[in-house]
C-alpha cells in the first residue's frame, strides 16, 4: 500500500540511480518561487525538519524500498527527523544554499491564480456546524455549538476531528488528532476515544445495563451522538474489534466498582491511558483476518496527539496529549479579547515536559533522550497515542514485525529501530487534564492542532475569532453626533471597517474563517487573496513544505447559561 | 436642527390664516388638537400632499382659474422628502418630455421670490456633469445636443476649462464635461411653501395636519375625501403623497395602482471650508462616481446613488418618521470615497450631518403623473425618482392642463400611470426594481437597456422553447419577447461590454434573421401584443368602433383593418388591427403597452350597454408570426388549404387548422409590411403548432427570429409603432396615414372634424423618414432615437425611431420635420415640398450626418428582389 502511494507521486524516480537534485530543480523550484515572491516568507515556514526531508527525499530515491521510506518521510513522517546514517549522506547546509540560488534564476512564465469562489470551495470543503438544539426556544446548554473545519496539507490529511454529545451523561466531546507516519491511528483515537472516555464517566448501573442488554442480546443504550461531517468517516472493518476491546473495559470498571462517583479528570486520564493499552494490546495479539492484522499494527506503530474537551456545565476539561492546543477566548470589560491557553504542549519546548523525560530515564541516557528538540532525535510531540516503536521493547518490536505481514516487514521504518533505545517506554499517551470554571466572560473555546499554532499566535486567534462571533452582528453603526470629524478621518475609518466586515462576511464558519487568516494573512495580519490562492493552489507534494494539515473547532460558550449558573452557585 | 438652515419658516407670520402649530413634532394623530379652521364639505379638486408636487398643482390650477382647490398636507407644508432634498434644478435629463419639465420649473421658480414675495434661495450656479469615460461623454454630447435645440445653453468643455469653473475638482481622470450655465440651486423647501402662498392667495385652502384616509370611488368616479378630520365631496383627487402615493392608493376599497417604492437616500453637508465656497460656484455631478456635489452655506453638499440602495418602507408606512431615519456611514462610504477622490482638497472638511432623505423611485426610472385607469377623476402625481424639484414646477403645470383641459398641452406619455397596470404594484417586484433603478441613476444609459429584475413574469408557452434555442429577451410591460437568437456556438459579450453607443455585438445575428425573413420564412413569438374582442348582440360593436375608429370598420366578415383610434385633436389614442370575426364581433391587436390605456380609451368611450361586451384576451392567445415569401408554403403544407393571395388575400383573416390544432385565427398581416401571417392560437396548442411549423418549415429554411429583426423590418418599410413614433399629439395626415382614414364613411368618428381641417389647411409637422448618407455603421457612433434634425442647417426636429436596414445598408431614422419661421419661429404648414427641397442632416451626439428624407417608403428596391407573386402581398400595408 505505501509503496504503491509512492509511485504515483511525480517526484518519484525509482527506476535507475538518478540524482534527485535535478528533477527537483527543474520541476519544484520554479513553482516553489512562483508560490512565494518573497525568500523572506519561506523560510521561517520551513522548519529545518522540512529542510533535511528535502535533502532526505533527495538522497533516498533511487532505490526502491528506500523510496518507499523516503516518500513516508516526505509525505506522512515530517515528525522524524532523517536517522543519523543517513543524514551523512546530504549536507543540508550545501542543498539549503543551492535551493536560493536556483530561486533565484528560477523563471516563472505562467501563474495560476484560483478565483475567490474557488478559494472558497477549497476552505469550505469540510466545514462542519453544529449548534445545540434549542427547547421551547431556549438553549440551556452552555454550549451554543460549534464549528469545525480542517485543511488538508499532507494527502491524505493525517489530521483527524471528533466531536459528540454525551447521551447517558451530561457533557460534550470534542476534540482534535494529528497524526504522524500515517493517518491510522488518528483516525482509530478519532473513533474509539469518545466511547473510551464516555464509558469510564458512566455510573455503575448504567455500565450494568448496557452488560446485561449486550449478554442478553437487546438494543444498546446509545452512549454518544457523533456530530460528524460527510467526510468524517468510521472503520466498518474494524467496529467489532473495536467494540470488544471497549466492552473488556467496562466489564472490568463493573468489576473494580469502587462505589465512588466518577471524576472526570480521572475518567479522561484512565480512557487515553486504556485506548492507548488496547491499541499496543491489539498489535501484540494480531487478528485472524490479514486485513485487520494489518490495519492494528498499522494503528500501533503510527501515531496520534489528542486534545479533548470536555464541556458540562460551568465545568471544562482539557485533556491533551502532546502538541495540539486548547485555548479559551475571553473578552475583556473594554470589549478588547484576550486568549488564555488550556493546555501545555507536549515537545522540547516545554521544559517541564523534558524534564519529566529525564526523570523517567537512567541519568546516562539524559544526552541522547531529547536532540535536535525531539525525543530520541526523532519524535516531536513527547506524548502521543500508538507509535509503539517509542513504547515497545526491543524484542517485542521485532517479534511483531517478523510474525506481521509481509508489507510490515518489507517496510524499512518499522523495522528500524530508534537510536540509544535501551529503557523502553520512552513514549506515554496519558493526558494532562486541566480544569476551568467558565465565567461569562468566556466566549469561545478553540482547539487546534499544531498546524494553526504554527501560523498564528493564541492572541491574533482570539482577536479573529472574538471578531468573528461577535463584530458581525455587533458592529456598531458610526455616529458622528457632536464630534469633530474630518472628511478625511470618516473615510479611513470605514475603508477600515469595510476591509474588516468582507473578510467576515465570507465565511459562515468560525473555523474556516480562522483557517482563512492562518493561511492567507499578510504582514499586516489582513487576508490576502493572492497569498491565499497561491498557497491553496500548491501541488499535494509542496504543500505540506508551506503549512501543515490545520483542523480547527471552534466551540462557543452561552454566557446566558454560564452567567445563570454562576448565581446559583453564589 | 440643519432644517432650520435650509428652509426659513418665517414666511408663516405673514399668512395668519394658516394654523402655526406650537408642537415642533411632527405627528400623523392630531384629531385630538383642536383645528382652528373647519374643512369645507365641499370641493372641486382635493390635493393630497403638501410637497413640492402637491403646491405646484395647486399653484398652476389656482391659476389656471380653478377657485374651489383644497389641499391637505398630513404633518407640515413640505416637510416630507421636499424638505429634506439637495434643491438641485437640472436640466439634463434624457427624456425630452422630463427635459421641458425641468426647463419650465427652471423658469418658474426664477421668478417665484419676485411673484410670492418668498425667499426661495434661487441661486444660479450653473452645473458641470463630468465624463470619466468616453462612453460617458457620448451620452453627455447627446444631452447637449437635445439641450441645443431647446435653446437651453450648454456646452461641453474640457477638463482644463472644468477647473477654471471649479477650482477643487481633481480633472486628471477626466475626459471632458458638460456645461449647463442655467441650472440652478433653490432651497426646495421654501420654493413649494413660496407656490402654496401663491395658491393661497389664490384661493386654495391648505389644510395642514389633515391626514386623508382614503378616497371614496363610485361607479368608476372619485366622489370625496375621507380624512381623519372629515369627509370632502369632490370631483378630483391628486394623489401627490410622494412616497406614500402606493399605500393611499391602495387604501380605498378599489385600489388605484401607483407602482413606486422608497429607497434611502444619503447625503453629508459639512462645515463650511476656511475660505468659504461662492454661493455661486457651480453644482457638479460625477455620475461615474456616482456622487453630485453643490456648495452649501460655504461648505458642501454631497450625496448620490450607490450601487446597493437601501429600499424601505416595503411593508409600508411603521413608526419610524422620517425625520428619524439612520444614518449610515457604512453605506455612504464608497460615495465619500468617490468625494473624496473627485475633490482631495475636502480631506480636512469637518462633517456637519449625513442626512437620510428616502426618495420613492418607479418601475422605469420616470415619474408617474395621469388620470387613474379605473377611477376617473383620480388624478396621480408622483415617483420623482430624486427629481423632484427639477420637474416639480412643469409635472404640475402639465397635471393641472390635465385636470382643466382633459390632456396637457405636451405628449405626456412615457409618464402616463397607465403605462403601467396592476401588474407593476407587486411589493416584491418594486423592491427588487427600485434596487436596480436607484443606480440606473447614475449608471451610463445606452441603447437598448434592458431592466434585470423583476424579469420573466409574464411569458409566452413557448418561452422554455425558445429560451433553449438560443433567444436573448428584453421585456415590453412584464412581458418577456426575444430580442433575437444567438446561434449555438457563437459567444456573445457579457451585458456589461456589450453596453454601446457603436454597433452592437448582435449586428450580424440580427442580420441573418433579417435575411431569412426576406428570403426563406422566420418566427417570431409576438404574444405579447394586446388583444381585446368587442362583441354586441346587435350592431352596437361595429356603431361604437365607427365612432372611435378613423377607419370603415363595416368590411365583410374575415377582413382585417389597420386603423387608428383618435382622441378629438386626431391624434393616436391607440394604432391598432381590427379583424371582423363576425358581423357582430371584432378582435382587435393593439401594441403591448396599450393593455392598460386602450382598455381604459375604450371603457371610457363606449357606450354604457351591458349587450356590448369588451374582453381581454391577451391571456388566452399566442401569436406567431410567420415572416417572409415562404409562409405561403409552410402553412398551406400544414392545413391542405390554399394560401396563396388568391385564397388568401392580404388583410384576411380566417379560423382553420393548423397540424391537429384546429380553431387557429391566421391573419395575413406580419407588422413588417413583409408576406406573411399572424397566426393567434388558443395557448394550449401553442407548443404543438410552433412544434409543427417548425418541423414543416425545415424544408423552406425556416428559423426562429427576434424583435430586433422586426423592428429593423418595420422601420425600413417606414411604418410608424405607437408610443414610439405616434402618440396622442400625431395624427394620421402627419404620418402618411391618410389612407387610414376614412372621412367620408357617413359616420361620424372620433377627431373627424381636426382631421378635416388638416386636410383642408395642411399639417404642421410631417413624419419623415431619413438615409444616413455620409455615416459609417461600423466606425460612426449610431442613432437612437431623439436626435435632432437639421434642415438647411436650421433644427426642424428631432428622430423617433431609428434601425440599421439591411436591405439598404444604410442606417434609417424616422422622425418629424416641423416648419418654424426663421424670425418669428412660429409654427408653418409643412408642405411636400417643404420636406423634399431640403438638405438634411441628423445630430448624433454632435456629430452631425447628411441624411436623405423620404416621405414614402423605397417599395421599389424592394420589389425588384422578390418573385412577382408577392408583389401583391407586400403592396397591401399601404392599399
Amino acid at each position: 500500500m505505501l509503496a504503491a502511494s509512492c509511485c504515483d507521486r511525480r517526484m518519484c524516480v525509482c527506476p535507475g540511480p538518478r540524482r534527485i537534485a535535478i528533477p527537483v530543480r527543474s520541476s519544484r523550484l520554479p513553482l516553489l518561487s512562483d508560490a512565494m515572491p518573497a525568500p523572506a516568507h519561506l523560510f521561517p515556514l520551513i522548519r529545518s525538519c522540512e529542510i533535511s526531508r528535502i535533502g532526505s527525499t533527495a538522497c533516498y530515491c533511487h532505490h526502491k524500498h528506500l523510496c518507499c521510506l523516503s516518500s513516508h518521510f516526505a509525505h506522512s513522517h515530517f515528525r522524524y527527523a532523517p536517522q543519523k546514517k543517513f543524514a551523512a549522506l546530504y549536507r543540508p547546509k550545501e542543498h539549503f544554499n543551492h535551493f536560493i540560488h536556483t530561486r533565484d534564476y528560477a523563471s516563472t512564465p505562467q501563474r495560476f491564480y484560483l478565483t475567490p469562489s474557488q478559494v472558497n470551495s477549497i476552505l469550505k470543503a469540510n466545514e462542519y456546524s453544529f449548534k445545540v438544539p434549542e427547547f421551547d426556544g431556549k438553549n440551556v446548554s452552555s454550549v451554543l455549538g460549534f464549528d469545525s473545519n480542517q485543511l488538508p496539507a499532507n494527502a491524505p490529511i493525517e489530521d483527524r476531528r471528533s466531536a459528540a454529545t454525551c447521551l447517558q451523561t451530561r457533557g460534550m466531546l470534542l476534540g482534535v488528532f494529528d497524526g504522524h507516519a500515517g493517518c491510522a491511528c488518528a483516525q482509530a483515537v478519532s473513533e474509539r476515544l469518545f466511547y473510551y472516555i464516555a464509558v469510564s464517566l458512566l455510573p455503575h448501573e448504567t455500565l450494568l445495563e448496557i452488560e446485561n442488554a449486550v449478554e442478553s442480546g437487546r438494543a444498546l443504550l446509545p452512549i454518544l451522538q457523533w456530530h460528524k461531517h460527510p467526510n468524517d468517516y468510521f472503520s466498518k472493518e474494524a467496529s467489532k474489534l473495536y467494540f470488544n476491546s471497549l466492552r473488556t473495559y467496562w466489564q472490568e470498571l463493573i468489576d473494580l466498582n469502587s462505589g465512588e462517583t466518577t471524576d472526570v479528570r480521572e475518567a479522561l486520564i484512565n480512557a487515553f491511558k486504556r485506548l492507548d493499552n488496547d491499541i499496543s494490546l491489539e498489535a501484540q495479539v494480531g487478528d485472524p483476518n490479514s486485513f485487520l492484522n494489518y490495519l492494528v499494527l498499522r494503528v500501533a506503530f503510527s501515531g496520534a496527539t489528542a486534545c479533548v474537551a470536555h464541556v458540562d456545565g460551568i465545568d471544562l476539561h482539557i485533556a491533551n496529549t502532546g502538541d495540539s492546543r486548547a485555548m479559551l477566548g475571553v473578552q475583556e470589560e473594554d470589549g478588547s479579547w484576550s486568549a488564555v491557553s488550556l493546555s501545555y504542549d507536549h515537545n522540547a519546548q516545554n521544559e517541564r515536559e523534558v524534564e519529566r523525560v529525564k526523570m523517567e530515564h537512567p541519568k546516562s541516557e539524559e544526552k541522547s533522550l531529547v536532540k535536535q528538540d525531539r525525543l530520541l532525535g526523532l519524535l516531536m510531540p513527547f506524548r502521543a497515542f500508538g507509535d509503539v516503536k517509542f513504547k515497545w521493547s526491543i524484542e517485542l518490536q521485532k517479534r511483531v514485525v517478523e510474525s506481521g505481514p509481509d508489507q510490515l516487514n518489507d517496510n524499512e521504518y518499522t523495522k528500524f529501530i530508534p537510536p540509544n533505545y535501551y529503557t523502553p517506554p520512552y513514549l506515554t499517551a496519558e493526558p494532562e487534564v486541566i480544569h476551568h470554571r467558565l465565567r461569562p466572560q468566556d466566549k469561545f473555546l478553540v482547539l487546534a492542532t499544531d498546524g494553526l499554532w504554527e501560523t498564528m499566535h493564541r492572541q491574533d486567534v482570539a482577536r479573529i475569532v472574538g471578531e468573528y462571533l461577535t463584530g458581525v452582528h455587533h458592529q456598531q453603526p458610526i455616529a458622528v453626533g457632536g464630534y469633530k470629524v474630518t472628511l478625511g478621518q470618516m473615510h479611513g475609518l470605514l475603508t477600515e471597517r469595510r476591509a474588516r466586515i468582507s473578510s467576515v462576511f465570507e465565511d459562515q464558519n468560525a473555523a474556516t474563517h480562522l483557517i482563512r487568516h492562518a493561511v492567507g494573512n499578510n504582514e499586516f495580519g489582513t487576508v490576502d487573496h493572492e497569498r491565499l490562492s497561491k498557497m491553496l493552489s500548491l501541488p499535494e507534494e509542496l504543500a505540506r513544505m508551506y503549512r501543515d494539515d490545520i483542523t480547527i473547532i471552534v466551540v462557543q460558550f452561552n454566557s446566558r447559561v454560564i452567567g445563570a449558573y454562576q448565581n446559583e452557585e453564589l | 436642527m440643519f432644517l432650520r438652515l435650509l428652509s426659513d419658516i418665517q414666511w408663516r407670520a405673514a399668512h395668519p390664516r394658516w394654523r402655526r402649530m406650537t408642537g415642533s413634532q411632527r405627528s400623523t394623530s392630531t384629531t385630538a388638537e383642536p383645528h382652528p379652521v373647519s374643512l369645507p364639505a365641499q370641493a372641486q379638486v382635493v390635493i393630497c400632499g403638501g410637497g413640492i408636487m402637491g403646491t405646484s398643482v395647486a399653484y398652476h390650477l389656482s391659476k389656471m382659474g380653478l377657485k374651489d382647490i383644497v389641499l391637505l398636507e398630513q404633518g407640515r407644508l413640505a416637510a416630507g422628502t421636499t424638505r429634506f432634498c439637495a434643491g438641485i434644478v437640472s436640466t439634463a435629463r434624457p427624456v425630452s418630455v422630463e427635459l421641458k419639465m425641468a426647463h419650465y420649473s427652471n423658469k418658474l421658480y426664477q421668478q417665484l421670490q419676485q411673484e410670492t414675495g418668498v425667499q426661495t434661495g434661487y441661486m444660479k450656479t450653473g452645473s458641470i456633469s463630468l465624463a470619466q469615460t468616453q462612453d460617458r461623454l457620448i451620452s453627455l454630447k447627446r444631452i447637449a445636443s437635445s439641450l441645443n435645440v431647446m435653446g437651453i445653453p450648454c456646452e461641453i468643455i474640457s477638463p482644463k476649462e472644468v477647473l477654471k469653473l471649479h477650482p477643487l475638482i481633481n480633472i486628471h481622470d477626466l475626459v471632458g464635461a458638460m456645461y449647463v450655465p442655467e441650472d440652478a440651486l433653490v432651497s426646495s423647501a421654501n420654493v413649494s411653501l413660496a407656490l402654496a402662498t401663491a395658491a393661497s392667495r389664490n384661493g386654495v385652502q391648505i389644510h395642514e395636519r389633515t391626514c386623508v384616509s382614503h378616497v371614496t370611488i363610485q361607479k368608476g368616479r372619485v366622489t370625496g375625501v375621507e380624512t381623519d378630520r372629515g369627509r370632502i365631496q369632490c370631483d378630483y383627487f391628486v394623489n401627490c403623497a410622494g412616497q406614500w402615493a402606493y399605500e393611499l392608493g391602495h387604501s380605498g376599497e378599489e385600489p388605484v395602482h401607483i407602482p413606486l417604492h422608497a429607497c434611502e437616500h444619503f447625503y453629508l453637508l459639512t462645515h463650511p471650508l476656511k475660505d468659504p465656497l461662492s454661493s455661486s460656484l457651480p453644482t457638479i455631478v460625477d455620475p461615474d462616481g456616482r456622487i453630485y456635489i453643490r456648495n452649501w452655506q460655504g461648505g458642501i453638499l454631497s450625496g448620490g446613488f450607490e450601487k446597493n440602495p437601501k429600499p424601505l418602507f416595503t411593508e409600508g408606512r411603521n413608526q419610524l418618521e422620517i425625520q428619524n431615519l439612520q444614518e449610515d456611514w457604512d453605506h455612504f462610504g464608497p460615495l465619500l470615497g468617490a468625494l473624496l477622490r473627485r475633490m482631495p482638497g475636502l480631506e480636512a472638511l469637518q462633517i456637519m450631518q449625513l442626512v437620510n432623505c428616502p426618495e420613492s423611485f418607479t418601475p422605469d426610472m420616470r415619474c408617474i403623473m395621469g388620470e387613474s385607469p379605473t377611477a376617473r377623476g383620480y388624478f396621480v402625481l408622483a415617483g420623482m425618482n430624486s427629481g423632484g424639484i427639477s420637474y416639480g414646477g412643469g409635472a404640475g403645470k402639465y397635471l393641472a392642463e390635465w385636470i382643466v383641459n382633459g390632456y396637457p398641452s405636451e405628449n405626456v406619455w412615457p409618464l402616463d400611470l397607465k403605462r403601467f397596470g396592476t401588474l407593476q404594484s407587486s411589493r416584491t417586484f418594486l423592491r427588487h426594481r427600485v434596487m436596480e433603478v436607484m443606480p440606473l441613476m447614475c449608471d451610463l444609459k445606452v441603447p437598448r437597456w434592458d431592466f434585470q429584475t423583476g424579469r420573466q413574469l409574464r411569458t409566452s408557452p413557448l418561452y422554455d422553447r425558445l429560451d433553449a434555442q438560443g433567444a436573448r429577451w428584453m421585456e415590453k410591460h412584464g412581458f418577456e419577447r426575444v430580442k433575437y437568437f444567438v446561434p449555438p456556438g457563437s459567444d456573445l459579450l457579457d451585458l456589461d461590454h456589450s453596453k454601446t453607443f457603436y454597433k452592437p455585438d448582435w449586428f450580424d445575428i440580427v442580420g441573418s434573421e433579417v435575411k431569412c425573413c426576406k428570403e426563406a420564412v422566420s418566427v417570431i413569438d409576438m404574444s405579447s401584443f394586446t388583444k381585446f374582442e368587442i362583441s354586441s348582440t346587435g350592431d352596437q360593436a361595429l356603431e361604437s368602433l365607427q365612432y372611435l375608429c378613423s377607419n370603415d370598420l363595416d368590411v365583410p366578415v374575415g377582413h382585417v383593418v389597420h386603423t387608428g383610434m383618435l382622441n378629438e385633436k386626431g391624434g393616436y389614442e391607440n394604432d391598432c388591427s381590427i379583424a371582423r370575426l363576425s358581423k357582430r364581433s371584432f378582435f382587435m391587436i393593439s401594441p403591448t403597452d396599450q393593455q392598460v390605456h386602450c382598455w381604459t380609451w375604450l371603457k371610457n368611450h363606449l357606450p354604457d350597454d351591458s349587450n356590448l361586451v369588451l374582453e381581454d384576451v391577451t391571456w388566452k392567445y399566442t401569436a406567431l408570426n410567420l415572416i417572409g415569401p415562404r409562409a405561403v408554403d409552410v402553412l398551406s403544407e400544414l392545413s391542405y388549404a390554399p394560401m396563396t393571395a388568391e385564397h388568401f388575400p392580404s388583410l384576411f383573416c380566417k379560423e382553420m387548422s393548423v397540424g391537429y390544432a384546429n380553431g387557429i385565427r391566421v391573419m395575413s398581416i406580419t407588422h413588417t409590411g413583409e408576406p406573411g401571417f399572424v397566426l393567434y392560437i388558443p395557448i394550449e396548442y401553442a407548443l404543438h403548432v410552433y412544434n409543427e411549423v417548425m418541423n414543416m418549415g425545415q424544408k423552406y429554411g425556416i428559423r426562429n427570429a427576434g424583435y430586433y429583426a422586426l423592428r429593423s423590418l418595420r422601420i425600413e418599410k417606414f411604418f410608424a409603432f405607437w408610443g414610439q413614433d405616434l402618440d396622442a399629439f400625431t395624427t394620421p395626415m402627419e404620418c402618411g396615414r391618410e389612407f387610414q382614414v376614412k372621412l367620408d364613411k357617413g359616420l361620424e368618428f372620433l377627431g373627424q372634424e381636426a382631421l378635416w381641417e388638416q386636410k383642408q389647411n395642411g399639417v404642421y409637422k410631417r413624419f419623415t423618414m431619413f438615409i444616413l448618407e455620409d455615416h459609417d455603421t461600423d466606425l460612426d457612433l449610431w442613432p437612437w432615437w431623439g436626435e435632432p434634425i437639421f434642415r438647411n442647417g436650421r433644427y426642424v426636429g428631432k428622430t423617433t425611431s431609428s434601425a440599421y436596414s439591411y436591405t439598404l445598408e444604410r442606417h434609417v431614422c424616422l422622425g418629424f420635420v416641423h416648419h418654424f419661421d426663421e424670425k418669428t419661429g412660429e409654427e408653418l404648414v409643412v408642405t411636400t415640398d417643404f420636406i423634399n427641397q431640403g438638405e438634411y442632416e441628423i445630430d448624433i451626439a454632435g456629430q452631425r450626418f447628411q441624411a436623405k428624407a423620404k416621405l414614402y417608403p423605397f417599395s421599389s428596391l424592394f420589389t425588384q428582389r422578390r418573385r412577382k407573386d408577392e408583389v401583391e402581398l407586400s403592396g397591401y400595408q399601404r392599399e
